[in-house]
C-alpha cells in the first residue's frame, strides 16, 4: 500500500474519532457529522485511485456508476423521507452496510484457495458472511416491523432455546469448514441463509417500542463486520472505523435501555409479554 | 487455543488497535444526553458504511472476466455506499431538527 494511501486512511480514522465525540454534544454534534463525512469520502476517492494495481478502465467505470447510483438513491431517500420515519430507515441503511460486508465475504471465499490459507483468515470470510448475513435480514426486519410491514410477533415456543441452537449450530458449521479448510460453495451458502434465518429469529419476537435498541445493537454488529472485513485486507481504516461503531455501538444500545428504564436482556429474552416503555420519545 | 495464540502472535499490531479501539469507542459514548441517542446511532450507522472500502477493493482486484464476482463486488459498493450517503444525510437532517427545536 502506497504512504499517500496509508495517510489518507490515518487522517480519515482521526476524522471518525473526532465526528464521533462531537456528535456527543448539542452544540457540536452537527459539525461532528460533516467532518466524519469527509474523512470518509476521502478513504473513498483514495481507495479509488490511490494503488499500484493494474485495472482496466472498464472497472473504473463500473465502480464509478454502482457510487453514482448508490449515492443519488442514498441521498434522495434520506432527504424525502418524513421525519417519523428516520430511524426505520437508519435500520434499512444499517442492513445495506451489513449485505455489503455479506458480498465482499462471499467473493473473497471464492477467490481464496481456502486448502493453503491460514485457518484465522478463512474464519475471518466466513465471519464477514454470517454477521454481515444476520445484520442484513435482522435490519430489513426491523425496519419492517417500525414501518409496519411486518405486523405479527411470531411465538415460538421455548423461543429463546430454539434460537440459541440455531446459531450455534451455524458457527458449528463454520468451525468445521475453517478447521477441515473445506471449500466447498454448497456449505457457504448454507452460512449464509443460516446467518440470514437467524437474523430474523434474532428480531421476529421484539416488540415495536423497543426496535430502535435492536437497530442500535444491530449496528454496533454491522460495524464488526466491517472490522472483520478490514483484517482481511489488513486495511486500518475499516479495521479502526469498525471497531468504533461497534463499542461505540454496544455503549450506546445500553444507554439506550437504561434511557427507557430497560436492561438490554429484557429487551432481547424477555420481550414476549412486555410492550417496551416508549422510546419514540428518544428522538 | 493453539490457533487462538498463533493468530495473536501473528497479528500483534491488529490485536492491540482492536483493543486499543475499543476503548476509544466506550469512551467517546460515555454519557451522552439522551436526545442525542438517535442521531449518534444514525451517525455511527453512516461510519460502518466503512465497509465500503472493502467493496471498492473487490472490484480493483477483479478479473475483468470475473463476471459473478464483478456483479457481487458492483452490488455491494452500491449497498455500500448508500448506507455511507445515506446515513450522514440522515443524521444531518435529524441534527437540523434538533437545532431547530432548541
Amino acid at each position: 500500500m502506497s504512504v499517500t494511501l496509508s495517510i489518507i486512511y490515518l487522517i480519515a480514522t482521526v476524522t471518525f474519532i473526532v465526528g464521533l465525540k462531537r456528535l456527543g454534544h448539542p452544540d457540536t454534534a452537527k459539525s461532528g457529522n460533516l467532518i466524519a463525512a469527509a474523512g470518509m469520502g476521502l478513504a473513498i476517492v483514495g481507495t479509488i485511485f490511490i494503488h499500484d494495481l493494474e485495472v482496466p478502465t472498464i472497472i473504473y467505470i463500473l465502480i464509478g456508476i454502482a457510487i453514482l447510483v448508490g449515492a443519488i438513491i442514498g441521498w434522495l431517500i434520506a432527504v424525502k423521507v418524513e421525519m417519523t420515519k428516520m430511524p426505520e430507515l437508519v435500520s434499512l441503511f444499517n442492513g445495506f452496510g451489513g449485505a455489503s460486508a455479506a458480498l465482499i465475504g462471499i467473493v473473497e471465499f471464492g477467490n481464496t484457495d481456502i486448502s493453503t490459507t491460514s485457518a484465522s483468515m478463512v474464519a475471518t470470510i466466513l465471519a464477514a458472511v454470517i454477521i454481515g448475513a444476520i445484520t442484513f435480514s435482522g435490519s430489513l426486519m426491523a425496519w419492517g416491523k417500525l414501518n409496519g410491514k411486518v405486523k405479527s410477533v411470531i411465538k415460538i415456543p421455548q423461543y429463546n432455546i430454539v434460537n440459541n441452537i440455531f446459531i450455534i449450530a451455524v458457527v458449528g458449521l463454520a468451525a468445521y469448514m475453517t478447521a477441515g479448510s473445506i471449500d466447498t460453495p454448497v456449505l457457504l451458502y448454507a452460512l449464509l441463509i443460516g446467518g440470514l434465518v437467524y437474523g430474523i429469529l434474532f428480531v421476529m419476537p421484539i416488540g415495536g417500542a423497543d426496535m430502535p435498541v435492536v437497530i442500535s445493537l444491530l449496528n454496533s454488529l454491522t460495524g464488526i463486520a466491517a472490522a472483520i472485513t478490514g483484517v482481511l485486507y489488513d486495511n486500518m481504516v475499516m479495521l479502526v472505523g469498525g471497531i468504533l461503531v461497534g463499542s461505540a455501538g454496544i455503549i450506546l444500545t445500553v444507554a439506550m435501555c437504561k434511557a427507557m428504564n430497560r436492561t438490554l436482556a429484557s429487551v432481547i429474552f424477555g420481550s414476549f409479554t412486555a410492550n417496551g416503555g416508549g422510546v419514540e420519545g428518544a428522538n | 487455543m493453539d490457533q487462538i495464540i498463533e493468530f495473536i502472535n501473528n497479528n500483534l499490531q491488529i490485536v492491540y488497535i482492536i483493543i486499543l479501539a475499543t476503548f476509544v469507542g466506550v469512551e467517546l459514548i460515555k454519557s451522552i444526553p439522551a436526545v442525542l441517542h438517535t442521531p449518534l446511532m444514525s451517525g455511527a450507522n453512516a461510519l460502518s458504511g466503512v465497509v465500503i472500502v472493502g467493496a471498492i477493493l473487490v472490484m480493483l482486484h477483479s478479473d475483468p472476466t470475473d463476471y459473478l464476482a464483478l456483479a457481487l463486488g458492483f452490488v455491494a459498493v452500491v449497498l455500500g455506499i448508500l448506507n455511507v450517503v445515506g446515513g450522514f444525510a440522515v443524521t444531518n437532517r435529524m441534527l437540523e431538527m434538533f437545532k431547530k427545536k432548541k
